[in-house]
């Protein structure tokens, strides 16, 4: 059996709604027509009544999820796009996320955000937004970048008592496979060392994860071993695995898809460079989108976010300092 | 509604006198028609309460300590110092803690109908209660849609008293009546007069009763006018004389203490007695309140989750803020 990490969000979906009659879904065309990448594909059928069409109105479709978290369910809000999400903004930033810490009551919600760059899908269909909400109190933060992970991620976001932004790459949807379901995960909040090496790390989240790696066997090649650490979770942020990978290689690139301004390559370096600057051989570097909207051409979506070239590009030249 | 009254004085004074942080809120002029909504609701039912709603609030149970303590910032407060004024609630208790951003709270109301119809939970309703001026709000108008297409047992009371802080209806909207905003969603739609006390218990029952009989979202439009400032802070110089001189200016309080009077149901020394028994009631709490301080940011947990082991420290942050 081979399974896509779009199928694993699915199953890990469904598996929820079987286990837990707590949990439901609620989204555009995520009913009968199982939803705009088939993420609920049958889901409706199987389990009738709890995955639920919305209206076009993100600020309710949220607010719906925040007071059915507050009656004791556990509602899986599909966005369309992690773009549309800024139409629900005040509701997740504002009300779900200030919610435990003003009243006590834990608000169970998981808000799945398709996200990132696809060519040709423009300024308003490949925003990344995870570094905007973990700005925010009282948001958890998951970029899965494997099958895997998509579905113990998901599983572990419906399970955990806050509201939890789920960013997953529209990208990996359909080409990254894996044999088989997980049996087994490392906790939301841990990092992974997606590769091990000692000259140098890149740490990254999402669908950068395999870019990184392109470039760890490119240089590979050459006789450079890089570490690739893959974040998983931005929030919270495994800063320990971040140190650790450092503290063995000196040189660090963080890398994200996100625009430049801030975000959570910034976040990272910023928190080597208070904590670990004397394990430092070089000076820490991250690469990130250009600041501007995502454009829609291929050829200037290519040049937009980082790339296996780009990413190779500098990490040459932080090995050389 | 005396209640109510005598608790917003005497907030406003201890705003006065410095002593609360942040604004007071007062309800004075809209007491009718918030005691008429929590009268109407029971105990399970949902309350979203808003700026105006002591006197919905006291109705539907809330204690008037819950309110002096947020008031006040008591850590035993159900805010605990961490929010302030009239955003205090119970949310398990079925009365939900405002947020500020005005029309968020009315998709929240939805939510828990919702819920409560996936548990099979039946006879219950929910109240959600704005301004004139929350109805131009996006969150206002999807809350609503949404709400008529689920087809909840919502009902959305809007206390038009003429002014958004110190805007006029007239730069608000511009449909001839608020309530033709229901015939839009397809949902009832109802008019009252909210300086009636009487009007508010008969047009508040009579869409609550229809909600909870399965008959689907009810708006109501109550005209009154806000008889203070937007908050203590404002001296409301902006208010139209013509205004308060007509039929909405009148004092809903007034109004209802003389219809007892010419009922024979209560004599000005019972009202009289009123007043003193409320106002001891309430200077009680405040003492009780001052008593128990603020909160202490060393015990603070300072952690915005519920899930203690992914919340981050920033332990030296923090102990740098406090010195
Ligand atoms: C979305 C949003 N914008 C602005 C404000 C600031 N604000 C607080 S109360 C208020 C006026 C509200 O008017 P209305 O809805 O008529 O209620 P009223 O105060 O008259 O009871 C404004 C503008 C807010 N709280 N939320
Ligand atoms: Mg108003």
């Amino acid at each position: 059996m081979s399974l896509t990490y779009l199928e694993a969000i699915r199953e890990a979906q469904a598996r929820a709604l079987k286990e837990d009659p707590r949990v439901f879904i609620y989204g555009q065309d995520v009913a009968a027509f199982g939803g705009a990448f088939k993420a609920t594909k049958n889901l409706a059928l199987e389990f009738p009544g709890r995955v639920v069409d919305a209206p076009i109105s993100e600020d309710a479709i949220v607010g719906l999820a925040v007071g059915a978290a507050i009656e004791g369910m556990r509602p899986i809000i599909e966005i369309q796009f992690a773009d549309f999400s800024t139409t629900g903004f005040n509701q997740i930033v504002n009300h779900a996320a200030t919610t435990f810490w003003r009243t006590s009551v834990p608000l169970p919600i998981t808000i799945r955000l398709p996200s990132g760059g696809t060519s040709g899908s423009g300024p308003f269909h490949s925003q990344t937004l995870e570094g905007l909400y973990a700005t925010y109190p009282g948001l958890i933060v998951l970029t899965p970048a494997t099958v895997e992970d998509a579905y113990s991620m998901l599983l572990e976001a419906v399970a955990i008592d806050d509201p939890v932004i789920f960013c997953e790459h529209k990208l990996l949807y359909y080409h990254l496979k894996a044999d088989s379901l997980p049996t087994e995960a490392l906790p939301v909040g841990k990092a992974r060392i997606a590769r091990a090496g000692r000259d140098m790390s890149i740490v990254t989240y999402s669908a950068m994860l395999h870019e990184a790696l392109a470039v760890a066997d490119e240089l590979a090649a050459e006789g450079t071993e890089i570490e690739v650490v893959d974040l998983r979770s931005v929030k919270p942020l495994d800063t320990d695995t971040i140190m650790a990978s450092v503290a063995r290689t000196g040189r660090l690139l963080c890398v994200g898809e996100s625009w430049p301004w801030g975000g959570v390559t910034a976040e990272v370096l910023a928190r080597v460079a208070s904590e670990g600057l004397d394990l430092l051989d070089a000076p820490p570097q991250r690469l990130n989108a250009k600041d501007t909207p995502v454009p829609y051409h291929p050829n200037l979506w290519a040049a937009h976010r980082p790339t296996a070239r780009s990413i190779a590009t500098a990490a040459r030249r932080v090995l050389r300092t | 509604m005396l209640l109510a009254r005598v608790l917003d004085e005497r907030m406003a004074n201890l705003y006065r006198g410095g002593k609360i942080h942040g604004g007071v809120f007062m309800g004075r002029g809209q007491e009718a028609l918030s005691a008429a909504v929590g009268t109407c609701l029971r105990p399970g039912d949902v309350f979203a309460p808003l700026i105006r709603d002591t006197a919905g609030r006291l109705a539907f149970g809330e204690p008037v300590l819950d309110a002096v303590r947020t008031y006040l910032g008591s850590p035993l407060g159900p805010m605990r110092g961490r929010d302030g004024n009239v955003h205090r609630g119970r949310p398990r208790e079925g009365m939900l803690a405002m947020i500020s951003h005005l029309g968020a709270m009315i998709a929240a109301v939805n939510g828990m109908l919702f819920a409560r119809r996936l548990k099979g939970i039946t006879g219950t309703v929910g109240v959600a209660c704005v301004g004139d001026g929350a109805t131009s709000t996006g969150a206002f108008h999807e809350a609503l849609n949404q709400a008529a297409i689920e087809h909840l047992p919502l009902v959305a009371v809007i206390a038009n008293n003429q002014y958004a802080y110190s805007t006029p209806n007239a730069r608000q909207f511009a449909c001839r009546d608020l309530e033709d905003k229901a015939l839009g969603y397809g949902i009832t739609g109802h008019t009252v007069d909210g300086t009636d006390l009487n009007a508010c218990l008969d047009v508040i029952g009579d869409a609550i009763r229809r909600a909870r009989d399965g008959q689907g979202p009810q708006l109501v439009v109550a005209r009154l006018l806000r008889l203070c400032g937007h908050g203590e802070h404002d001296d409301a110089g902006y208010v139209d004389p013509k205004l308060r001189a007509s039929n909405v200016g009148r004092d809903c309080l007034k109004v209802a203490e003389r219809f007892l009077l010419d009922q024979g149901w209560a004599t000005p020394q019972t009202v009289a007695q009123w007043w003193e028994t409320t106002s001891h009631q309430v200077d009680e709490a405040i003492a009780t309140a001052q008593r128990e301080g603020g909160p202490d940011p060393y015990k603070e947990s300072w952690c915005a989750i519920s899930s203690k082991h992914l919340c981050e420290g920033y332990d030296e942050v923090c102990d740098t803020h406090l010195g």
